[in-house]
């Protein structure tokens, strides 16, 4: 039993952490406030190879494996949530459909620049009407001629609207299946296509540096070959899409978490009440020891999901904890961090007041809590 | 062409650090340690370099057993092998016998143009490229804000306190250079996973031709005598402004030498 990483992906975490320090750190307060998507950001989490870090060479990738990109999701979040989901989404759910899914032509066109990058790609399934419910989506695609034809709304769909958008792969109904469910489909819309509209960016509580947006399609026509993986095979492939996906999101809360830590730490020591640093009290010493303990173990759940997928063993239920976890000691580590620092933790100047703001949707997105807990008891029988 | 940066690994900066009771050299073993800062602008500086004119770029360190983490830092830049002088008779060595040492493994090293880092975060002596190049009979040129190698012409931008000088040398040369040059690159994780398995060579003392007693603390040309920590800062000088606060603050500045 080991819960080591190795060498490399210690490496891996000392640089990312060194780039959120220098890098993001300085200037992502200014962002959050100016609801800016920091493209400069990006950009040089391209260069590092960041959005490349789990796919192979051959498409422009890094070619290590998800625990890379999940201890580089953890290493952000520590410092801000904006920019990790911006990486979480461009990777698990932008580029991740086209690489397992897609064809060798769709892999070629898209991931070497999605892997620097320079390009962002998203993944377009919740609709206005449907999120946990993901089955119920009421976007459709027809097939006509060599042509799909997509009609439909999505909503708060990560990554959609930014200047170096190039594509989103939407979930759409193509048909009913001979059992007389829905026949679900993915299928890639190149930004751009006339008839695919994205709105404004959205009034959000937190997350205020990236970009989501609700998209509209109103006849947006693409290419037969734009379907990606097999027709009919769209919503068993975002489940695993999906699956893959919490164990991004669980690292990305264990970041946040830890990230309330260093920064109660922090000003414990400096901040001075009653003639002393208030670290050397027990309520703010036991506060600050109860978030460790929290972030610690949350990155636990993660590491065991993240092991057992690479290992080609089952990690539903592990996922699904680490998930439900990470994001829900992520909302608890947010609120005690703030209650650290008193009325400044209540000012968005410092970094809690953002982690208190970022931590909510950690519980919402990618599977809500409750979604979570019933994928844990289906898993054990009930 | 062939350039070598020299790499050295220092207690980090950052950190409080101090000397050792017993030997009064820097205490290494208390503090964190990473690449001397400027020395990664070194390396960016040679891989711009080497990725423009074509070449390779060696790393020489000189330093304990423990330099191989500052080492395989440094390779996972890009740079495509390193060269490690370690000795225990090395410990406590002065400028001058360190220029010895480096001056000995360049001689088994080729190349073009030697970079390093315009001063050390630990030592601060500056003289290094001076001593190497005038041991080696080479040309230095130190405290670059830029570097354009043409053909073996090598021109300079120096950078100096009123602005910068524009110097000229002929290659083989070396160079040293401060943070203002570039800015250098993060290492990505192809890279990371790269630098282990990239060359790195192994020299003793014994492997350079150099004589134990010709280094260390006991033949250091300076010795610490003694050594306390810094004074705490003083209260600064306060000046309230009643109708001549400017006069005051010139008058200030001026008897610090400021202005």
């Amino acid at each position: 039993m080991d819960f080591k990483l190795s060498e490399e992906h210690e490496a891996l975490r000392q640089t990312v952490r060194e780039f959120a320090r220098d890098v993001v750190a300085p200037v992502i307060g200014d962002y959050y406030e100016r609801r800016e998507f920091p493209y400069d950001i990006v950009r040089q989490m391209g260069q590092m190879g960041l959005f490349g870090l789990p796919f192979p060479e051959e498409y422009g990738g890094m070619g290590g494996d998800y625990f890379a990109l999940c201890v580089a999701l953890e290493e952000l979040a520590r410092v801000d949530s904006s920019v990790a989901i911006t990486l979480e989404a461009g990777v698990s759910l932008g580029a991740m459909p086209i690489y397992r899914f897609g064809s060798e032509e769709q892999k070629k066109t898209y991931l070497p620049e999605l892997c620097r990058g320079e390009k962002l790609a998203a993944f377009g399934l919740t609709e206005p009407g449907s999120g946990s419910d993901a089955g119920a989506i009421t976007t459709t695609a027809r097939l006509e001629g060599d042509e799909w034809v997509i009609n439909g709304s999505k909503a708060f769909i990560t990554n959609s609207g930014t200047d170096i958008t190039t594509a989103v792969t939407v979930t759409a109904v193509t048909g009913v299946k001979p059992d007389g469910r829905k026949e679900i489909s993915a299928i890639l819309a190149p930004s751009g296509t006339p008839g695919f509209s994205v709105a404004k960016e959205y009034s959000k509580v937190g997350w205020l540096a990236s970009d989501t947006r609700e998209l509209s399609f109103d006849n947006v026509r693409v290419p037969a070959s734009n379907l990606v993986g097999e027709r009919g095979r769209g919503y068993a492939q975002f489940l695993q899409i999906l699956d893959e996906g919490r164990i991004a999101i669980a690292a990305l809360a264990a970041g946040l978490a830890q990230g309330c830590v260093d920064e109660s730490v922090k000003y414990a020591r400096e901040r001075h009440a009653f003639g002393q640093p208030i670290g050397n009290y027990q309520a703010i010493q036991f506060k600050i020891a109860d978030m460790e303990t929290r972030a610690h173990t949350a990155r636990l759940a993660y590491y065991d999901a993240a092991a057992r997928m690479l290992a080609g063993e089952p990690f539903k239920r592990q996922a699904a904890i680490a998930k439900l976890h990470a994001s829900e000691i992520a909302v608890t580590n947010a609120r005690e961090a703030t209650q650290v620092h008193g009325g400044y933790g209540f000012m968005n100047e410092f970094p809690v007041a953002r982690f208190w703001r970022d931590s909510k949707i950690l519980e919402i997105g990618e599977g809500t809590s409750e979604v979570q807990r019933m994928l844990i008891a289906r898993d054990l029988g009930l | 062409m062939k350039i070598v940066v020299l790499v050295k690994q220092v207690p980090d900066s950052g950190e409080e650090r101090t000397l050792r009771a017993d030997d009064k050299t820097v205490d290494r073993d208390a503090a964190t340690k990473r690449m001397n800062e400027l020395d990664e602008h070194a390396i960016e500086e040679a891989l711009k370099l080497a990725e423009a004119n074509g070449g390779e770029v060696t790393l020489l360190t000189m330093g304990p057993g423990d330099a191989t983490d500052t080492i395989r830092k440094a390779l996972s830049m890009g740079p495509d092998k390193a060269v490690h002088v370690s000795d225990d008779a090395l410990h406590g060595s002065c400028a001058i016998a360190t220029s010895k040492v480096l001056a000995a493994a360049l001689g088994k090293l080729e190349w073009d143009l030697v970079l390093c880092g315009a001063e050390s975060t630990d030592g601060g002596v500056q003289a290094l490229p001076h001593m190497l190049a005038e041991r080696l009979g080479v040309g230095a040129v130190t405290g670059a804000r830029k570097v354009t190698v043409e053909g073996a012409t090598v021109t300079v931008e120096r950078q100096t306190d009123e602005g910068y000088e524009v110097l000229q040398t002929e290659g083989p040369a070396i160079v040293s250079v401060w943070d203002t040059i570039n800015e250098p690159r993060y290492p990505s994780f192809k890279l990371i996973m790269a630098a282990k398995k990239k060359p790195v060579e192994s020299f003793a003392l014994a492997d350079l031709g150099v004589s134990a007693d010709e280094v260390g603390l006991a033949n250091a040309t300076s010795q610490v005598l003694e050594f306390a920590p810094k004074p705490p800062r003083q209260a600064g000088v306060k000046i309230t402004d009643e109708g001549e606060g400017g006069a005051k603050l010139v008058e200030y500045l001026a008897s610090e030498k400021f202005v």
